[in-house]
């Protein structure tokens, strides 16, 4: 049977991890090549890189961390953050990355998401989503780092981004990041209903409970979690004997 | 040498990266004259059917492969690199390798497609007994392929199609995603795998190993 995937994810700016809180408020959370090497070996299913702040420079050493990254570990990794072109894409693929996300350049440009699926396959192509309730039902799709509402409503997004080729679907609750509140259930619950490809649930991670909580009623494929992770709050062997005992199909 | 062959698409980078790992020397090429050399052939696969196969055309690898592999040449073929070599993609409707009999369907029972994540391979059980290649390649050998897999290991999966051989026999191993398909088939000197090896962490490395400890020689 296809397992739930438990995914660290290491936000990264100017070659280091960070974290921050509802996307502002960033501390240091240490060398991304490392915390990718300990993951590797502690079961992760797979690793997200995000570069949240993707300046030029930066893309660089994003470039250097994902091939040090490559050469350690022996699971799959999608590294997203600036991704503009199909040659963006291609650059981080060849340096070893196995998937590209991408947000803020495909809701500018949609095209993106259909050349790059073309290509590289729509496995490659992880549409990455960070969302803000905006009404008690409705949900918006933000940009720019989570700072500009697009008025996009999430439900519409998604079901475009899929229709055009994006193979999987990252999904960030803004509310939620960092906040240790738990995992934004109703959305990713209407996301995950309505269109046809996995989604990675993500934000508010903060006890076991939550990671079950958001694959069954979330109907989550994944779940994604960061500074638990990275501040040893928790260990993802934890997490993965926690869902068996629910009797949830993970690795192990 | 292994020749991992570069047709354009495909994640080189996670499969040279893997054998560097298993410390092997490697070439990465799109010319036919410089694959040749190669002991073994590698070809890998992330990308669609259609633009995969209008690149190996268009490199004249299809040939190649084809006079290589009936040669005898060991090759592996991952993911859409073993959906390339049968005779028919639903996905793009396009016509492959046709070195094996069979096509490559599109999954139909799942909701969720791709089938991304860990998912099992059931091991044949005529793979795991002696001379399990009876009647083929080294008959009678201890078949090397499977040594330390445990029947059900966890392998990483990303796809949306399946192949379907003609000849049941050369399917080694199965997985389950709404439907059973063939996750690894073998055939005198191929293997193929619809699940990446070189991303399934240390069962999917020994794999590599196994495959690649078979046939080399040096």
């Amino acid at each position: 049977m296809l397992t739930k995937r438990i995914i660290p994810c290491l936000d990264m700016t100017e070659g280091k991890v960070v974290k921050g809180i509802q996307f502002v408020e960033f501390r240091d959370a240490g060398d991304p090549v490392k915390l990718a090497k300990k993951y590797n070996e502690e079961g992760a299913d797979e690793l997200v890189f995000l570069d949240i702040t993707a300046t030029v420079e930066n893309r660089n050493i994003l470039i250097d961390v994902v091939r040090k990254t490559a050469q350690m570990v022996t699971i799959p990794f999608s590294v997203g953050g600036g991704i503009r072109t199909k040659e963006d894409m291609k650059q981080i693929l060849r340096a070893g990355a196995d998937k590209v996300s991408v947000n803020t350049g495909a809701f500018n440009n949609p095209k993106l998401i259909s050349e790059c699926a073309n290509i590289f396959g729509s496995q490659c192509v992880v549409l990455s989503m960070d969302v803000r309730k905006v009404t008690t039902d409705r949900w918006n799709v933000f940009i720019n780092g989570g700072r500009t509402d697009t008025g996009v409503s999430v439900i519409k997004w998604a079901k475009k981004a899929v229709s055009l080729g994006a193979g999987e679907i990252l999904l960030t609750s803004i509310d939620r990041d960092g906040t240790k509140k738990g995992f934004d259930v109703k959305i990713t619950r209407k996301v995950s209903q309505i269109v046809s490809v996995p989604v990675i649930a993500s934000g508010g991670a903060g006890k076991l409970e939550d990671f079950a909580e958001i694959i069954l009623k979330g109907i989550a494929d994944a779940a994604l979690a960061a500074s638990l992770f990275h501040y040893g709050e928790l260990r993802i062997k934890k997490v993965k004997d926690y869902l068996q005992s629910q009797n949830i199909p993970v690795r192990n | 040498m292994i020749g991992i062959i570069d047709y354009g698409i495909g994640n080189l980078g996670s499969v040279s990266n893997a054998i560097k790992k298993l410390s092997r020397d490697f070439l990465i090429s799109d010319d036919p004259s410089r694959l040749l050399k190669a002991e073994i052939l590698i070809l890998p696969g992330v990308g669609s059917a259609r633009e995969g196969m209008k690149n190996i055309n268009k490199r004249k690898l299809d040939k190649f492969l084809f006079e290589e592999i009936k040669k005898g040449k060991p090759f592996l073929g991952i993911c859409l690199g073993m959906q390339l070599l049968f005779e028919e993609s639903e996905e793009g409707d396009v016509s492959c390798l046709g070195i094996l009999k069979g096509k490559v369907k599109k999954f139909l029972i799942e909701r969720k497609i791709p089938q991304i994540g860990w998912n099992q391979v059931r091991i044949k059980s005529h793979f795991l007994r002696d001379k399990a290649w009876a009647g083929n390649y080294e008959s009678g050998i201890k078949n090397k392929l499977f040594t330390q897999i445990p029947d059900n290991s966890f392998f990483y999966f990303v796809n949306s199609f399946y192949c379907i051989p003609e000849n049941k026999s050369i399917i080694a191993g199965e997985t389950l995603y709404g439907e059973k398909f063939a996750s690894i088939i073998v055939k005198n000197n191929i293997m193929a795998t619809q699940f990446h090896p070189e991303k399934s962490g240390k069962v999917g490395f020994q794999l590599l190993s196994n495959f690649i400890r078979k046939f080399y020689v040096n």
